[in-house]
């Protein structure tokens, strides 16, 4: 039986140790802390489509949504996970906003995403605590958002029940390797042999990389979110201003803050979400926060008067193409990463895992991997050493 | 649940009317708005998730037990804000198919 | 230049640490959540009551009264009532920036500052830590900080027919004042058993002398129950709180050392409030947000001048370590006098830092002397409720806990929600922490350390409008 060491218990980690153990492998999750506590908890468990323009992504995206309700059916706590597919609405606010957001929409609608454009009154039926003025909305029927930790935690406690070995507090150190090929980890935890290791660790990625002596360009891009206090419904869909999608493809080190408004079954309102580089600076920054209100406020002014209770931070793993890294190490044989998602990674956890598998098991995945391949320049950057 | 009688302090009370959920209810200028709930017999006023009864707990704005409306602004704390004559006071509930 | 020291809290602390930076000669800007000075143990009257005697109700009262003038009315000190701390915000470097909301509890609309102080001093005080027990959600049951709050802050009494419960010396003024006030006291139950309490306060007599003062005022205390009629019993707690929609009897048990319960001891009697404490948490969620070391995890850090682990950044009081308000003073006083620059080794810190060390060594005893027995969980039940907010079950906690695939602190809180609620773990943050040891995270992290409505958020911060002294000393 194949011996895989998967590296990070976040989500990534635990849709792959959960479909490597369902393939036959016997599987040994190496956590440096505890489950889903880094930039799984501190995301907003967004399953979507429609921020994503049409390239491999976005079929990545389609995967994973086909693959959610599967893994969530084979659960014995599906309920747990909150999987609710409440769809997205993105706004747009100015005129040359609602040029662009048409556009992007019928591009996604040429490659088969459900995308229909919202008159006033139908935006307002949808959402009736929202600004009136808006110059476009468009509807995404098949935007969904999980509870993060427990949709993790949930795939985790499939893959143990399956056989497989969870170590937390324990981080790895170094590589074993033997003719160019790694054998196993070093952690603080002893050596754990291995045919082969995943290295899924998130932001955290490039340092596990560098660890294991390869190079792998992923950086942490720094990201905020706020929580208003429990409110009767008010927010019905994932909402977010049109600008979202420019912040998510740029690659500017500034801050970058756009209104993705939802709630969560607790009654929450989340507000998200900041893109910033900051290293792993956590400090919360009032000003980023400030901005952030503001722009919510764009989006449902009748929300001014409510409380924020909780501002929470999180890194997310940052590659300059905007595109996840998953395959074969190019150098050291057997390594193999699943990181670089940056906020996407929740949503595109489940198609990641079974693309992973499909190519450490020699099969063909049902999506074309070569653009997510670990390779590729915005990856492997020429002349920058390890 | 009661004013001190007769208060060895030397208060003076100087009275002041509020509404709690359109109802009149009266108090004395200097009273927190829990104050004048409380003195006037009210036990509990906003509900928890499952629809149970909450009131006054840590009394000192630290547990957000006693949140209430205040002349539309939701979520203060009920311990920690002084009345005013006529305030307009609506109770808050976060029990489904309740939710105020 | 003269150097600009931020008081954030105007209890003893707070108001010892801004008596202590104007004698250094530095400016104060003193900032409270209330709209008047004292904090939780000199909780004034409101002014419209007009109190002709407040004194009365408070031990102590004449020197808070000196206090408090020479603080409010001094030409350097600015005092901000009504101010409330949202956050401490970290610059990359120099002494953290406080951020203020200025207006009333809660209110709409109100004005966002930012102060850039040269030092800052943290005096934000402690609650009432209490333990869960079935039926503590129901209206009736209170912290015994509350109880004592209304009957000091608006002459309110809790209830006619009282039991007071739980553990620590915080049990007996709350008795004397609900006594005062006129209400039936039914029994004041420390959890810790007789020799618990005994060996606590038997040990190092010599110190006693020293701290006669709060001795005497507990003595006090305990001569006024015996007057009264009223029991003061130990290792007997109340387990749980029944009613239908509020109180209307307690259970109470014999309680070994360790806390657990003694079968077949239970009794329950009829009572229409109940008020029960435990110890008192410390408010660390500011000096967590300036980046303070904790020791042990629970309270912060600090030297024996007050400065904890950040340059610039004090601390003093409850976050230090629970000692009660004499402490509390003359840590303030100490902080403040470093913070504002004044000399370690000068006479009057020398002789603070004795006198806060005798205050110590007192609460030290008392602290012996009333443990949490580790026991206690015992009185749960799996549908107990343990956080308020949510009411995350007992049960519930258990097992998520106890599975290894979802036992981290983040999992948990959100797969359960305890201590995402609106109080954001104040009240169930160290008893899920000490439930769940295995889980990790810091229950104080509380980034937004107190709620700010969304409009307030978006709007712009007025800059550091701290006064210019120099300004206001020569206009005088």
């Amino acid at each position: 039986m194949t011996r895989v060491v998967v590296l990070g218990a976040g989500i990534v980690g635990a849709a792959c140790a959960r479909e490597l153990t369902a393939a036959g492998c016997a599987v040994t999750v190496v956590e440096r802390a505890r489950p889903a506590a880094a930039t799984t908890a501190h995301g907003e468990g967004n399953i979507l489509v429609s921020d994503k323009e049409p390239g491999p992504e976005l079929e990545l995206a389609r995967l994973s949504l086909r693959l959610w309700p599967r893994l969530l059916e084979a659960l014995p706590d599906p309920e747990a996970v909150e999987w609710e597919a409440k769809g997205g609405i993105v706004v747009a606010t100015t005129p040359e906003g609602a040029a662009a957001l048409r556009a992007f929409a019928a591009g996604q609608r040429a490659a088969g995403i459900t995308a229909a454009e919202l008159d006033a009154a139908a935006f307002a039926d949808a959402e009736p605590h929202a600004v009136k003025d808006v110059a476009a909305a468009v509807h995404y029927p098949e935007d969904a958002q999980v509870q993060p930790a427990a949709a993790a935690t949930a795939l985790l406690g499939a893959a143990v029940r399956a056989g497989a070995v969870l170590r937390t507090g324990c981080e790895v150190t170094g590589a074993v390797t033997r003719k160019g090929r790694i054998t196993g980890v070093r952690t603080t935890g002893g050596t754990v042999g291995a045919d082969a290791v995943v290295n899924a660790a998130g932001p955290w990625s490039g340092e596990v990389a560098a660890r294991l002596g390869v190079r792998l360009d992923v950086r942490p891009r720094r990201g905020e979110v706020l929580v208003t206090a429990p409110l009767p419904p008010t927010v019905f869909h994932k909402v977010y201003d049109a600008d979202y999608v420019g912040a998510v493809g740029s690659g500017e080190a500034g801050l970058q803050a756009s209104a993705v408004v939802e709630s969560t079954r607790a009654g929450t309102v989340l507000i998200g979400s900041t893109r910033r580089r900051a290293g792993f600076n956590d400090r919360i920054r009032p000003g980023v926060l400030s901005v952030l209100a503001a722009r919510a406020l764009r989006l449902f002014p009748s929300l001014a008067g409510v409380p924020v209770m909780r501002a929470y931070g999180g890194f997310r793993p940052y590659v300059a193409d905007h595109l996840p890294v998953i395959g074969p190490d190019p150098e050291l044989a057997g390594l193999w990463h699943a990181t670089g998602h940056e906020g996407a990674g929740i949503g595109l956890s489940a198609g990641t895992a079974a693309v992973l598998r499909d190519l450490m098991l020699g099969r063909e995945p049902e999506i074309d991997a070569a653009p997510f391949r670990v390779d590729r320049p915005a990856v492997r950057p020429e002349g920058r050493a390890a | 649940m009661r004013l001190v009688d007769d208060d060895p302090a030397g208060r003076r009370d100087v009275p002041l009317r509020i509404t709690v959920d359109g109802e009149p209810v009266a108090g004395i200028t200097g009273q927190t708005i829990a104050g004048v709930l409380l003195a006037s017999g009210h036990r509990a006023w906003r509900t928890g998730p499952s629809g149970a009864p909450r009131g006054v707990f840590c009394g000192i704005g630290v547990c957000f037990d006693c949140l209430v409306t205040v002349n539309g602004v939701r979520d203060v704390r009920a311990c920690a804000r002084r009345a005013h004559e006529g305030d307009t006071v609506t109770t808050q509930s976060r029990a489904q198919g309740d939710l105020r | 230049m003269t150097r600009r020291v931020v008081v954030v809290g105007a209890g003893p602390a707070g108001l010892g640490a801004a008596a202590g930076a104007l004698r250094a000669g530095a400016a104060v800007t003193l900032l409270d959540a209330a709209e008047n000075p004292g904090g939780q143990y000199h909780r004034m009257l409101p002014g419209a009551f007009a109190a002709a005697d407040p004194g009365r109700l408070h031990h102590g009262w004449r020197g808070f009264e000196r206090l408090r003038d020479h603080v409010l009315g001094h030409a350097r000190c600015d005092w901000w009532p009504e101010s409330a701390v949202w956050a401490v915000e970290r610059p990359d470097r120099g002494v953290p920036h406080v951020h203020v909301l200025r207006g009333e509890a809660d209110g709409a609309g109100r004005a966002r500052h930012v102060l850039v102080p040269d030092a800052l001093v943290l005096a934000p005080g402690a609650h009432d830590r209490v333990l869960p027990f079935p039926g503590w959600e129901l209206p009736g049951v209170h912290t015994a900080g509350a109880a004592q709050a209304l009957v000091k802050g608006e002459r309110l009494v809790i209830g006619d027919s009282v039991l007071i419960a739980g553990t620590g010396p915080f049990l007996l003024p709350v008795a004397a004042s609900l006594l005062d006030a006129g209400a039936a006291v039914h029994g004041v139950l420390e959890a810790n058993t007789a020799s618990t309490v005994a060996r606590g306060w038997g040990r190092r007599p010599w110190e006693l002398p020293a701290e006669s003062g709060k001795a005497g005022e507990l003595a006090g205390y305990l001569g006024l129950l015996a007057r009264r009629r009223v029991p003061y019993r130990t290792g007997r707690a109340v387990v749980e709180a029944r009613g239908d929609g509020r109180v209307e009897e307690a259970v109470t048990a014999r309680l070994r050392p360790d806390w657990s319960v003694v079968p077949g001891t239970e009794r329950t009697i009829a009572v229409d409030a109940l008020c029960v404490t435990h110890g008192f948490s410390p408010r660390l969620e500011l000096p967590v947000a300036a980046g303070c070391a904790l020791r042990d995890g629970a309270f912060t850090e600090v030297d024996a001048d007050q400065r904890t682990s950040v340059p610039g950044v004090h601390a003093a009081g409850e976050i230090t370590g629970i000692a009660g308000a004499q402490a509390a003073r003359t840590e303030g006083l100490l902080a403040g006098w470093i913070a504002g620059g004044g000399a370690p080794d000068a006479p009057e810190a020398v002789r603070t830092r004795r006198s806060r060390d005798r205050a110590r060594a007192f609460a030290a005893r008392l602290a012996a002397a009333h443990p949490i027995g580790a026991a206690w969980p015992g009185w749960l039940r799996p549908e107990t409720v343990v956080c308020r907010c949510e009411e995350t079950t007992y049960g519930a906690l258990l097992s998520a806990g106890g599975d290894p695939s979802r036992n981290s602190a983040h999992a948990v809180r959100l797969g359960t929600r305890a201590g995402l609620g609106p109080c954001q773990g104040r009240i169930c943050g160290p008893t899920v922490a000490e439930l769940l040891p295995d889980a990790g995270g810091n229950p104080h992290h509380r980034p937004v350390a107190q709620p700010i409505r969304l409009g307030e958020l978006a709007q712009p911060p007025v800059e550091n409008p701290i006064e210019n002294t120099d300004r206001k000393e020569s206009a005088r």
